[in-house]
């Protein structure tokens, strides 16, 4: 019976969306990332979602206790966590009622028995049992007594209480899908001999459970076949699975250690960008100067004060910090100093919904200051992206000695995907305009003459000691000036300094068609859900639409307008009520912006999509 | 800070070019001078040294000292100096703020850079009104005092400066009257010589605003039987005739007369700055007979910096991570061919 399953050969799929969901206390993280890791070794293309409740300690078993990862796998190229779930595993009844939604009829559910309780159905608000009563008959089902099976195959190791065999249920579920996906165990299990190095009563535990859990599904017919996903054709290189807000500190890393310059980051914990902060203090052995401030304005402030000791400066905030920044981010342009500023958008206005995903403060980001005050815009696209827009961010703060927005989102931030791992060596050149010698007739606001950059001279260096401030600055001696003339001309040289921004960063580049009837303009962190539903039209004959994405806002790239003339219609998807179709149509009047916006907290999914463009090609 | 290279400057070495725009009459000029005649007593070298301000009458303090400065935003001062601290430890940084400047738009950051310690020196000018502004009242304003934005008098109790500094751990907390200039500079000096933050509170004449606020207890002719300066290890006493004292009744402090009912100088409280126990100091900050002027805290602890700096090195010396390369590669990497 058993070799006879074991003939069968695996079905080869191309992708797939498995959804892991539970009980805070369940693993579900730990269980996704297992299974992402795994996947992402055997050469699959990856890309994950964590879905946490915002609520630390929710009572167990409730609607808002549950906690999800999305893991999308596959031999193609993957660019977002995925819509429509294949497999959704739910380890009791409020994950079940949470997130069937997102399960096709006919797809997989594989459901833990023991967890239907009565107590639990109710905690879920099931008046009947779905199990009982005929709602998951769209479904395959697979019910599996996982509680009490991960209790029968521990019964014989020793020195384990009751919650510790509770908790590895998990790895009895991730048995299963292991042997459904045709991957192996050892990883997980090179996990656990790391982990619990020193506890190896659990190593033995969590070995068992989970390999059981992958006899069990080998063994029984209960599960009628297996698949696999061939590895996906990825360039060649080391790989390591990352999280936009790990990449974005790591960025920030790399290029101090690239330009020599030590590394000061000011923040206050906010939702969604408190991991950077949590990323960058553990890495003192860099020399890393992290500062937990009272608040965002010390935050921010505390940067300026470091950069203008000689240190590269960055400070890292939401929306809701972003707007405390406002006031310090124009006294950071005023005074010309390097900074960058990570805003990691979440849904506004006001506290908004802290937990999900928004584009909306890009306005703040390029107009949310008094006076004339432009500062370089910037946004990454991707998890394993925002390593090289961190990086590239601290790259122009010091070489143009300007403030620098860099917007993440949610949605990239804690998703994860592989990253081609770059090593310091390959990332460009830093220059920066420190100046370390007295110069004759020398004057804190003297300027490159292409990049318009003032001058850096540190506290420290001997014989430049000068003064700056928010006050406006004589264009010569950088003194106090109320000179009516002066003022217009600093303001004009300021918008300028940025305006050539422009002859330092990449041009835009369209994807797919190059001309034809429709042009998607996207920006920042939906490059994952545009790109892919445009390629899949593509894929799907239709050839007369491009894909252009935007890193870079302000200022845009040169060539912006010879890209939006190549096409019939432009249509800009945002998650926001347009605000970037607001400024292409400011500065590219004469072209009819269309707009695809949504603002659910959510990404775009695909099929919203492709209808959408599939309705304008017509 | 560099104390090795002394050089010998003069108080014009820290002048700048600037035409000084205070009031004529105003306090500022005095402390502006006691801080130029100050300076090269310190040892320290002009580059290493950085003026920090907020907005006010008071932050514009920076333009005119021929050091580094940053004429920073409204009331952000200690933070931007924690920042420019925190990344160079080296520098003697000094941070200049109003009553308003510290205490009403910054209070956030003023309590907490004292509770942090790190080693900044801060000029609290206290002129009990908003100067820069024309006028309206400040958080150190009295009950009942009109202003340009309380015409029929102050509502709002004021906060006692010291009190709120040592209640928010202020290792050194020192009062001084703005017309003392020697003791002044000397004061400075021995901020600069403490490490850790050092909080001065200069009761700060407004001639336009407020003028005469602090009369009572500043003015020539009352200030020695009025104000009670006092040095670590000496008694308290007062007086024209070196004849008052401070004694504790109870739990209170109460003034008597040396050579009444039996009080000799042996009775008479000795002070003690470096009392970790703020209590006692507490007391004196707030008392309003005599007003206690002086360094009345100096409690030597550790700063911010030390912490960070040994933190860092411990953990540098047990970190497998030299340069970032080894952090990418490390753990859970793979390869794909
Ligand atoms: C954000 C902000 N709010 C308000 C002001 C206006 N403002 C400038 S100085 C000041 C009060 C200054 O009072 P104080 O700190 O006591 O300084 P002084 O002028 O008395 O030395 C105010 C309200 C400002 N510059 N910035
Ligand atoms: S307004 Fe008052 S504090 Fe300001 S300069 Fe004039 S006198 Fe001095
Ligand atoms: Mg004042």
């Amino acid at each position: 019976m058993i070799a006879e399953k074991n003939k069968i050969q695996p079905e080869v799929l191309e992708a797939v969306v498995i959804r892991f969901v539970g009980d805070s206390g369940d693993g579900m993280q730990l269980t996704g990332t297992q299974f992402s890791d795994t996947s992402a070794m055997i050469g699959n293309d990856v890309s994950t979602f964590p879905n946490y409740p915002s609520e630390i300690r929710a009572p167990q078993g409730s609607l808002y206790g549950v906690s999800g990862f999305q893991v999308h796998i596959g031999s193609v190229e993957i660019s977002t966590p995925g819509d429509d779930v294949d497999l959704l595993v739910a380890m009791n009844p409020a994950g079940l009622k949470t997130n069937l939604y997102a399960v096709k009829p006919g797809h997989t559910i594989i459901i833990d028995t023991d967890s239907f309780s009565k107590k639990n159905l109710e905690k879920a608000k099931y008046e009947t049992n779905p199990l009982e009563d005929g709602s998951l008959d769209n479904y395959r089902v697979i019910e599996v007594a996982i509680s009490s099976l991960t209790k029968e195959a521990l019964k014989d190791v020793e020195g384990l209480d009751n919650k510790t065999i509770t908790r590895s249920k998990n790895m009895f579920a991730l048995g299963i899908v292991y042997w459904m996906y045709d991957r192996s165990t050892d990883h997980t299990i090179d996990f656990f001999n790391k982990k619990f190095a020193s506890k190896p009563h659990l190593i033995e535990a969590n070995t068992k459970v989970l390999n059981t859990g992958f006899y069990f599904a080998e063994t029984l017919e209960l599960i009628p076949n297996s698949y696999t996903i061939s590895p996906a054709s990825m360039p060649a290189g080391t790989y390591r699975i990352i999280s936009g807000n790990t990449a974005t500190a790591w960025g920030f890393l790399a290029a101090a250690e690239k330009s020599g310059i030590e590394l000061f980051l000011g923040s206050y914990p906010i939702t969604p960008a408190t991991d950077i902060l949590h990323e960058l203090v553990k890495h003192k052995h860099f020399g890393v100067k992290a500062f937990q401030a009272e608040d965002e304005i010390a935050g921010i402030t505390s940067a300026i004060g470091a950069s203008f000791a000689g240190d590269l400066a960055i400070t890292t905030t939401s929306g809701p910090g972003l707007a405390l920044k406002s006031e310090a981010l124009g006294l950071a342009m005023m005074v010309e100093l390097p900074l960058v500023v990570v805003n990691v958008q979440r849904g506004g206005p006001s506290t908004g919904l802290p937990t999900k995903t928004e584009q909306s403060d890009l306005l703040q980001a390029m107009y949310g200051r008094n006076g004339e005050s432009p500062v370089i815009v910037m946004a990454a696209s991707t998890p394993s992206d925002c390593f090289k827009y961190a990086y590239e961010a601290a790259k122009l703060a010091l070489e143009h000695m300007t403030p620098v927005i860099l917007l993440t989102d949610g949605y990239i931030a804690n998703g994860s995907e592989p990253w081609l791992i770059k090593s310091v060596a390959e990332m460009p050149e830093i220059k920066n305009n420190r100046i370390n010698e007295v110069k004759e007739n020398w004057h804190p606001y003297d300027r490159d003459k292409e990049t318009l950059a003032r001058d850096w001279a540190v506290p420290g260096t001997f014989g430049l000691e000068h003064r700056i401030g928010g006050l406006e600055k004589d264009k010569i001696t950088g003194d106090v000036s109320h000179v009516p003339e002066n003022h217009e001309y600093m303001t004009k040289i300021r918008a300028e300094k940025i305006k050539r921004v422009e002859n330092y960063i990449p041009e835009l580049e369209t994807e797919f068609a190059k001309t034809g009837d429709l042009l998607v303009v996207g920006w920042g962190g939906t490059y994952g859900s545009l790109h892919s539903a445009v390629k899949q039209l593509n894929e799907k004959g239709y050839d007369k639409i491009g894909y252009a994405h935007f890193n870079y806002i302000n200022p845009l790239p040169k060539n912006t307008e010879a890209i939006l003339r190549q096409f019939k219609k432009i249509v800009v998807c945002e998650l926001n009520n347009g605000q970037f179709a607001s400024i292409l149509k400011m500065n590219f009047n004469k072209y009819d912006f269309l707009q695809f916006n949504k603002i659910q907290g959510l990404p775009f999914g695909n099929t919203e999509l492709t209808e959408k463009f599939k309705h304008l090609l017509s | 800070m560099e104390t090795t290279a002394k050089k010998e400057y003069t108080f014009k070495d820290f002048a700048s070019n600037q035409e000084v725009r205070w009031c004529p009459g105003c306090d500022d000029y005095v402390i502006l001078r006691s801080m130029q005649k100050a300076l090269p007593e310190m040892g320290v070298k002009k580059e290493d040294v950085v003026f920090i301000s907020g907005i006010g009458c008071s932050s514009r303090f920076p333009y005119y000292m021929d050091t580094y400065g940053m004429h920073g935003i409204h009331g952000r001062a200690p933070a931007i100096a924690s920042g420019v601290k925190l990344a160079n430890p080296d520098l003697s940084v000094w941070v200049v703020t109003g009553d308003g400047d510290s205490m009403a738009i910054g209070g956030n950051h003023f309590i907490h850079v004292l509770r942090r310690n790190i080693d900044l020196n801060i000029l609290l000018f206290n002129n009990e009104i908003y100067g820069l502004t024309k006028g309206q009242f400040s958080p150190t304003s009295l009950v009942r005092q009109k202003t340009k934005s309380s015409p029929y008098g102050n509502t709002q109790p004021p906060f006692q400066p010291g009190e709120l500094a040592i209640g928010a751990q202020a290792r050194f907390f020192a009062r001084i009257g703005g017309n003392t200039p020697k003791e002044m500079t000397q004061m400075f000096i021995d901020a600069e010589t403490f490490n850790g933050t050092s909080l001065i509170e200069i009761l700060q004449n407004c001639v336009i605003f407020n003028d005469g606020c602090f009369t009572q207890y500043t003015d020539k002719n009352v200030r020695e039987d009025q104000q009670l300066f006092v040095e670590d290890g000496e008694p308290m006493i007062f007086g024209k005739n070196k004849d008052k004292g401070l004694v504790l009744n109870g739990l209170k402090l109460e003034v008597v007369t040396i050579g009444e009912n039996g009080i000799t100088e042996q009775d008479i409280l000795v002070h003690n700055a470096g009392e970790q126990d703020p209590t006692l100091h507490q007391m004196l900050v707030r008392l309003e007979y005599p007003l206690v002027t002086g360094i009345i805290r100096r409690f030597q602890d550790v700063t911010l910096e030390e912490r960070e700096d040994a933190l860092t090195k411990e953990v540098m010396a047990n970190s497998k991570f030299t340069k970032t390369d080894d952090l990418f590669f490390s753990g859970e990497t793979y390869e794909v061919k």
